[in-house]
């Protein structure tokens, strides 16, 4: 596909096949030119080296790809770079660090939330925002709003008692 | 992924001149989790599709309470639909039936508008719209035109919208007192799964619990989801007692039209249908406030 990038304007405006979109990714100003047809997984991944954002079935039905779009968890393999102009991005990496672990990631591991791991930067993405927008969470919560992540290995156990255990200290 | 050439227009009548340009084939773009999933699987084909993003149209993503009803920005997503207390408490099965779609990433992007334009037979919001009696405003070149929701779908993926048009609005007029809805789907999974069948119904009741009007809508048994007014016709006048909801599950059933399929045979339907509809009345009956 032809790069040709055109201003902002006149891409929005008459339509283009290359986009370049200004976004904030991990609170870092990003401005990148994709192909139209790019995911926000693929620019990620292969543009911007954060390879924590899984991506496993490209349907958007296992969750493994799971970001937050300004602060909300979304399946970054359904979405277009073209579609976060101005958008603020958070992936695992922008999340913690391997010193400072964010209580999501410090839980999964204390609990024992995963056993390939595979599943797990989107278990996690998909956890915090659950946190954030239930002001109590019980077991039957914690299952429906993981509803979105597929996890093969662990039997959901463990990673119920994951979020349950970083929901308390994310709470103190 | 086949190639796009994306557009964002600011105003409508931008979106409609680009959707109406016959250069290459167009889709409207809102949350895109059914578009990009199709587009993917379209992996082989050459040619390049427009995608006319109309998120950044003002009013396409917002709703609005009027004293007539509410207007629905169609690209609304159905996170943001469902955290509307005001929405909710006129609408509660419309509420539900949004709330039932994908999972809670696909909520955050996923769209009202892009459910009913997406015209799958299985779409939830469509029954809980059409017993809601909505009408889908679409616009083209030609100017504007008003369409009920049930006569919107018109087949498997397939609507009454031309080329050129697009879904501006979905207004949803207010319910008269004494009326809710409610909407029901039965999946053998517990979540993301798509409806083996779907029923919508919303019933307005006198001070005695007398029907005064209903609306009866089925999804998943059928090419497109189906108003039945001889199921609405069997509740009208009754005391919603156990013979009534008898009468408006056959009605339904009779009017049901389901293939069988890996998700269940025809004849499976075809009784599920009437037990769900049985079961909204009395859901819906149950929230009509006194």
């Amino acid at each position: 596909m032809s790069a040709k990038s055109m201003s902002t304007e006149s891409m929005s405006a008459k339509g283009s096949s290359s986009v370049t979109v200004n976004l904030k990714v991990n609170n870092k100003a990003v401005t990148e030119t994709c192909a139209a047809n790019t995911t926000l997984d693929e620019l990620l991944r292969e543009q911007l080296g954060l390879s924590g954002t899984h991506i496993g079935c490209d349907t958007s039905q296992c969750g493994s790809c799971t970001v937050h779009f300004d602060g909300r968890a979304v399946k970054a393999c359904t979405l277009l770079v073209a579609q976060c102009e101005g958008a603020e991005i958070t992936t695992i990496e922008g999340l913690g660090t391997a010193d400072n672990l964010h209580p999501m990631q410090a839980a999964f591991r204390e609990c024992h939330g995963l056993q390939c791991g595979f599943c797990t930067p989107g278990m996690i993405m998909a956890a915090v925002d659950l946190v954030h927008q239930e002001e109590t969470l019980d077991e039957q919560k914690i299952r429906k709003g993981l509803e979105g992540n597929i996890c093969r290995c662990t039997g959901y156990h463990n990673i119920v008692r994951a979020v349950a255990t970083a929901a308390k200290k994310m709470r103190n | 992924m086949v190639s796009i050439v994306y557009a964002a227009p600011t105003s409508i009548q931008d979106a409609v001149e680009l959707l109406a340009d016959n250069a290459m084939p167009a889709n409207v773009l809102a949350g895109g989790t059914d578009l990009l999933i199709q587009t993917r699987a379209q992996a082989g084909s050459a040619e390049s599709r427009l995608f006319v993003d109309v998120k950044k149209i003002k009013g396409m993503s917002s709703a609005n309470m009027t004293p007539q009803g509410l207007e629905l920005g169609p690209s609304i997503s159905c996170a943001e639909f469902t955290a509307r207390d005001d929405i909710r408490a006129l609408y509660p099965g419309l509420v539900e039936a949004a709330g039932l779609i994908g999972s809670t990433q696909i909520q955050g992007r996923a769209s009202l508008g892009g459910n009913l334009c997406n015209s799958s037979p299985a779409a939830d919001t469509i029954p809980a719209l059409i017993v809601n009696s909505a009408q889908c405003v679409i616009v083209g070149t030609q100017g504007e035109r008003r369409v009920t929701v049930e006569d919107f779908v018109t087949g498997v993926g397939s609507n009454c919208m031309h080329q050129g048009e697009l879904l501006k609005l979905i207004f949803v007029p207010t319910p008269v007192a004494r009326t809710s809805d409610a909407y029901l789907r039965f999946i053998p999974r517990s979540e993301m799964d798509i409806a083996v069948v779907g029923a919508g119904v919303s019933v307005t009741l006198d001070a005695s619990g007398s029907c005064q009007a209903a609306r009866v809508s089925i999804g998943a048994v059928a090419p497109r989801a189906l108003l039945v007014p001889e199921a609405a016709a069997a509740l009208i006048g009754t005391s919603l007692d156990a013979a009534a909801l008898t009468a408006a599950a056959s009605a339904a059933s009779a009017a049901a039209k389901p293939i069988s399929d890996k998700r269940g045979t025809a004849e499976y339907r075809q009784h599920v249908v009437g037990v769900l509809v049985k079961r909204a009345t009395l859901i819906a009956a149950d929230r009509v406030k006194p």
